[in-house]
């Protein structure tokens, strides 16, 4: 099979990707990206978050439109649920980097993919940030990513898929190793 | 003042071969080096260590193994011997003692400070090492103070270490083959395990190397590597020279019941912090073990040498610990030693040349220094080929090099 005989669209644009690879590489000032959100309390645990501007390419930029998300706790919590746990959110971006990671590198590597369903589990003992145990950590004990994905290749490809989708996950790394996070009063 | 056509910064196995080139094509030419004919070797290789290649594969320009073990792998003090009787064979001028403080361009081309002495040269060559710095990530100076640190270039055998668990950082084929050896000495080992190479030393009756080579792997060259920057950067694969050529990959470590951690991510209060993707590594490095073992069949097959070969296997997949720790502190005592296999960098700090680019690596093409004309650079990972890593691949890398810089002296005379 090659590509020009049976062209694989997974709606990723590579040449795009490589380009800015090999542009970034000669510009590397302008590859510094600074993500930023912002956090309004509402009521007791629920907050409205919003997504819009973010640093990067030497410049100021903006998403289409701005994103929004509430963000509460679930009643059992004695809270109103007016939206996801915060650990949920992030159960949510490491599911959505892994997956935009899988279209990626299947299209580069000429796999055409039918559908791919991600599900995520954090396991959590809430003994932990209940602050009744202090053996217990606050954040998850583990997660597990469960991959179903139809595509024509075989289970090894599509395991080297998922294994070079972790490997360039910023997410991933994000969550499996330590990062320096500065929290001050403004 | 002192002329050479041709200067040589380095006499180990790369230096020596394009003296052999250059003397090839008579050009008159100086090989300047700090030490000793393979100095390095002497001075900064653990006495254990045995090259990751085969002793038949050991071929330089004019020069091919001839010993009684074809199929062994030769430890730092015949690396040392080798390379000594090369330089008198191939008659390399080699000015020992002479360490090279600057070079700069110059009249004539270029001008190398060389102890007292200034030298012309129309041309230089760096081969000065790939291996010269040990690259110790910035988290170091974070280790608490009673945790001894080495680095290999240090590193001689256990017994300089303390009593006391060790923390190997880094799992190439340095931190195997020295976290085997320690725990072999009664220190317990904890390894911590980044991005890997994971190889079998002996696949269907041959050695890796025999087969990396005969499936043309080796020769596949840099400019049409689709990622270079990556194979450029890879860890050296997980080998040990040994006289049985056992295997040393994690899962033999673990036997011997070293514990593997993640990446060190860092040490916050005396406390180290490793990845939690440590199991991704390992199926990374199995996957990519079995896409080459695929190929090297593919190869067998089509070569019609299934017949002459034992048949194809597969390995264990590397077993990770569902428990592995993500923390270990570094204040309890359990660990007093850290030993930082992560990794060497080539020192070309003293060129007074802009050809760095912004991490400090010099900007080459092929070991064709472009932005300055007559400076070539030798022996790097892949520096035109993938052989060029290692010490064969020096008699191809001096042989289109030599041919570059003798055009380039012809082109320049006219």
């Amino acid at each position: 099979m090659t590509i020009t005989d049976n062209p694989v669209d997974n709606g990723v644009n590579v040449a795009a990707l490589l380009g800015a690879r090999e542009a970034l590489s000669a510009t590397p000032e302008a590859a510094e990206f600074t993500w930023r959100a912002s956090c309004t309390w509402r009521t007791g645990t629920h907050s409205h978050s919003t997504v819009h501007g973010f640093t990067g390419l030497g410049a100021e930029q903006q998403h289409r439109t701005t994103y929004e998300y509430d963000i509460d706790h679930p009643e059992c919590f004695a809270s109103e649920d007016n939206g996801a746990t915060p650990v949920e959110i992030v159960l949510v971006g490491l599911a959505g980097c892994l997956t935009a990671g899988v279209a990626a590198v299947a299209q580069f590597r000429g796999i055409q993919l039918r559908s791919v369903t991600a599900t995520i589990e954090g396991q959590m003992n809430v003994l932990g940030i209940l602050g009744a145990d202090p053996d217990i950590r606050n954040g998850f004990d583990a997660i597990t990513v469960r991959f179903a994905i139809d595509a024509d290749a075989s289970r090894e490809d599509l395991e080297a898929l998922i294994a070079q989708s972790q490997k360039r996950s910023a997410v991933f790394d994000v969550v499996a190793n330590p990062t320096k996070i500065l929290v001050e009063l403004a | 003042m002192i002329q050479a056509t041709a200067v040589v910064v380095g006499a180990g196995h790369a230096g020596l071969a394009m003296s052999r080139r250059l003397t090839e094509r008579s050009i008159d030419h100086v090989v300047l080096e700090r030490g000793e004919v393979a100095n390095s070797w002497r001075t900064q290789r653990w006495p254990t260590l045995r090259l990751l290649t085969p002793n038949w594969q050991t071929r330089l320009p004019g020069y091919d193994y001839a010993g009684d073990g074809p199929d062994g792998f030769m430890p730092a003090v015949g690396v040392v011997a080798t390379l000594t009787d090369y330089a008198g064979l191939v008659g390399a001028p080699v000015r020992t003692g002479t360490t090279v403080h600057a070079l700069r361009a110059g009249p004539r081309g270029f001008e190398v400070q060389a102890n007292d002495d200034l030298l012309h040269a129309r041309t230089v060559v760096l081969a000065t090492g790939a291996c010269t710095r040990p690259a110790i990530p910035a988290i170091a100076d974070a280790i608490p103070p009673p945790v001894t640190t080495l680095t290999p270039l240090a590193y001689r055998d256990p017994g300089q270490l303390p009593a006391g668990g060790v923390l190997v950082v880094g799992a190439s084929a340095t931190g195997v083959q020295l976290a085997a050896e320690i725990h072999r000495s009664g220190r317990p080992v904890t390894l911590a395990v980044g991005e890997h190479v994971r190889l079998p030393r002996r696949y269907r009756g041959r050695d890796i190397f025999w087969w990396l080579e005969a499936t043309g792997l080796l020769a596949e060259r840099y400019d049409q590597i689709d990622d270079l920057t990556r194979a450029r950067h890879l860890p050296s694969p997980q080998l040990t020279g040994t006289s049985e050529a056992v295997t040393t990959d994690l899962n033999s470590l673990t036997a011997l019941g070293i514990r593997l951690v993640g990446r060190l991510g860092r040490v916050v209060d005396g406390v180290a912090q490793f990845s939690g993707g440590l199991a991704n590594m390992c199926a990374l490095a199995d996957l990519k073990m079995n896409r080459f073992l695929t190929r090297a069949d593919q190869w067998a097959t089509a070569s019609g040498l299934d017949d002459k070969l034992p048949p194809a296997q597969r390995f264990a997949p590397t077993r990770v610990d569902p428990c592995t720790p993500l923390e270990l502190d570094l204040t309890s005592g359990e660990i007093t030693t850290v030993v930082w296999a992560t990794g060497f960098r080539p020192d070309h700090s003293w060129l007074d040349i802009p050809v760095r680019d912004r991490t400090g690596r010099i900007r080459h093409d092929g070991g064709v220094v472009t932005a300055a004309p007559g400076l070539y650079v030798l022996g790097l990972p892949v520096l035109r080929t993938r052989a060029s890593t290692y010490i064969h691949g020096a008699a191809a890398d001096t042989a289109a090099l030599a041919d570059h810089l003798h055009s380039d002296l012809s082109s320049r005379r006219r």
